[in-house]
């Protein structure tokens, strides 16, 4: 497919290689991310989710097979600062990834790394501190923010280097549920207003249920992949692979089994809520 | 648990005098100056002017005298030290004697000359720090080292591990206080015993304050990695410093007054 943004070709990937303890985290992995798509990732502990996304933008190298950003092989060392421009990445925890001082410092480390001149340095950030809605903290010092406020400026940080895609590795995952909520919404409108892709690697079902796409990963292999109605219709599957489903198709399930005939595929409190009353 | 809470890093006071506005090259250049002149003049005039030098910062700087003193107290156990030593140790005329204690005339001028030495050279310093920011100061010094990048000095990445010590102070102090916390509630005791005992107690917080501040420096490597960081090589600034006239004649008239007051005196 020539129209992908991110191209996994048969990725394998081992830890320790040439060790004893040698570690297939990814196994003959196939996945292409379309531009603007919103692509949620699946799988509980150590089922190589992480390992996935660090090779979206050349943390890792994989083991053989190849990795492809906007035709550029990740391998190649030369597109490699190319390739992190195209590809931010914000991770679990938001203390570990804010480099400086004050907010405004820190978005601006991004763009200060790629060069770019320093009067647009100033017009990005601003830009980008209003796009997560943090303007006004611009020269709070990062330990006085919350958690969301944390992953907020770190999202930031990413839209200040014009990124097409963003990979977010459990971002809410150290957060309250305000927090979450926060980081949410505005994942959700940078991908719909700025058509910004996202790859968003979670534990929570429910922030699944907006994407467009979902990969469950297993053991290193992408164990079931389609739309969130698709996917989360495989109740059992779901279970078997030791994930949860949203709350509300558990509820339909259970209520099936009872003996009512709801449809596999209902997510939200409002579908179901539509669903019984009809 | 406020003992923590309390600990500020630097000492900046925000205010917009002429010498907040300065460059903070200017700045540090102006107390190396001050430096410079302290060990050049060996009389009281030249310390005279030195301490004029010092007090006319303050009243520019228009910071609280206070504050501008209290950058003593740290310090106030050397400068008692080195004038004991100087008053007691200096052979010359005896002025006052009880069995092999005695005091000397020169002693107590050398005494006074290194005390007077010591406190503005603490004092000016202090203005440096309470009307720079930890930014600009970084800034600043990552300016004036860069032309010795090519004898080897790392003055980028110098910058950059004053940047991130910055950034990650109040994190590892507050988890310290949480750390600490979680043991006291298990029975720990941090504040009772002697020494030796106390810094035993010690251990169970570092072990886990060293393991978590690796795991943070190598989360933190990897998402600098990530936002395309390779070192201080093709990259730019965000604030650039910029010399005005004021720097300029600040410069100037330091420089001026400088060599004067050490060749006069
Ligand atoms: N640096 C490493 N060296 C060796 N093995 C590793 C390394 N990093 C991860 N692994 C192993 O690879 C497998 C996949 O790890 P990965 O971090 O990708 O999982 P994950 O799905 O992100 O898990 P989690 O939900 O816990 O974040 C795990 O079994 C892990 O133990
Ligand atoms: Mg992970």
């Amino acid at each position: 497919m020539a129209d992908a943004l991110i191209e996994f070709r048969n990725v394998n990937h081992i830890y320790g290689k040439g060790t004893q303890q040698e570690w297939d985290a990814l196994i003959d992995v196939s996945v292409s991310i379309r531009p603007g798509e919103f692509v949620a990732v699946l799988g509980h502990n150590g089922s190589g989710k992480s390992t996935l996304a660090k090779h979206a933008n050349a943390l890792l190298l994989p083991s053989s097979g190849c990795v492809l950003v906007d035709g550029m092989d990740t391998r190649d060392e030369e597109t490699v600062w190319d390739i992190r421009q195209r590809v931010g990445m914000v991770f679990q925890n938001p203390d570990n990834q804010l480099v400086a001082t004050t907010v405004e410092e820190d978005v601006a480390f991004g763009p200060e790394n790629l060069g770019v001149p320093s009067p647009e340095i100033r017009r990005r950030v601003d830009e980008a501190l209003l796009a997560v809605d943090m303007l006004e903290y611009r020269l709070h010092s990062p330990h006085q923010l919350s958690g969301g406020q944390k992953q907020r400026v770190a999202i930031a940080g990413m839209i200040a280097m014009r990124p097409k895609c963003i990979v977010l590795d459990e971002p809410t995952a150290m957060l309250d549920p305000v927090g979450r909520q926060e980081v949410m919404q505005t994942v959700r409108r940078l991908n719909e207003e700025e058509n910004i892709t996202v790859l968003h690697i979670t534990h929570y079902m429910d922030e699944a249920i907006f994407a467009d796409r979902i990969l469950v990963m297993e053991s290193g292999r992408i164990a079931l992949e389609g739309t969130p109605a698709q996917v989360f219709s495989q109740v059992d599957t779901l279970y078997k692979l030791q994930l949860d489903v949203p709350q509300m198709t558990a509820l339909a399930h259970r209520l099936n089994k009872r003996g009512f005939s709801l449809p596999a595929d209902t997510l939200t409190v409002d579908e179901l809520v539509n669903q019984l009353c009809q | 648990m406020a003992m923590l809470r309390n600990i500020t890093i630097g000492q900046y006071v925000p205010g917009d005098s002429w010498i907040h506005r300065l460059d903070p090259r200017t700045k540090i250049l102006a107390t190396m100056a001050l430096i410079a002149l302290l060990f050049l003049v060996q009389s009281f005039p030249g310390y005279g002017f030195a301490a004029l030098y010092v007090l006319a910062a303050v009243y520019v700087s228009k910071l609280p005298p206070r504050y501008v003193i209290r950058g003593l107290r740290p310090l106030l156990v050397i400068i008692i030290l080195t004038l004991t030593l100087h008053i007691f140790m200096t052979d010359g005329r005896v002025l006052w004697q009880w069995g092999f204690i005695s005091i000397t005339w020169e002693g107590l001028v050398r005494g006074a000359m290194m005390g007077t030495r010591l406190v503005l050279l603490v004092l000016g310093t202090s203005i440096l720090t309470l009307t720079t920011s930890p930014i600009h100061l970084t800034d600043g010094i990552e300016s004036l080292l860069k032309p010795g990048k090519p004898i080897g000095i790392p003055a980028h990445e110098l910058a950059m591990m004053m940047t991130i010590a910055l950034r990650f102070i109040p994190t590892l102090l507050e988890e310290t206080e949480k750390i600490m916390k979680a043991q006291m509630a298990r029975g720990a005791d941090f504040e009772s015993g002697n020494l030796l005992q106390r810094a035993k107690n010690l251990i169970p917080l570092l072990v886990p304050l060293f393991i978590s501040a690796f795991r943070r420096a190598d989360d933190l490597a990897v998402a600098m990695e990530a936002r395309g960081y390779r070192g201080g090589e093709g990259r730019t600034k965000f604030r650039e410093l910029q010399f005005a006239v004021r720097d300029g004649a600040c410069l100037a008239g330091v420089t001026v007054f400088t060599v004067v007051v050490s060749v006069l005196f």
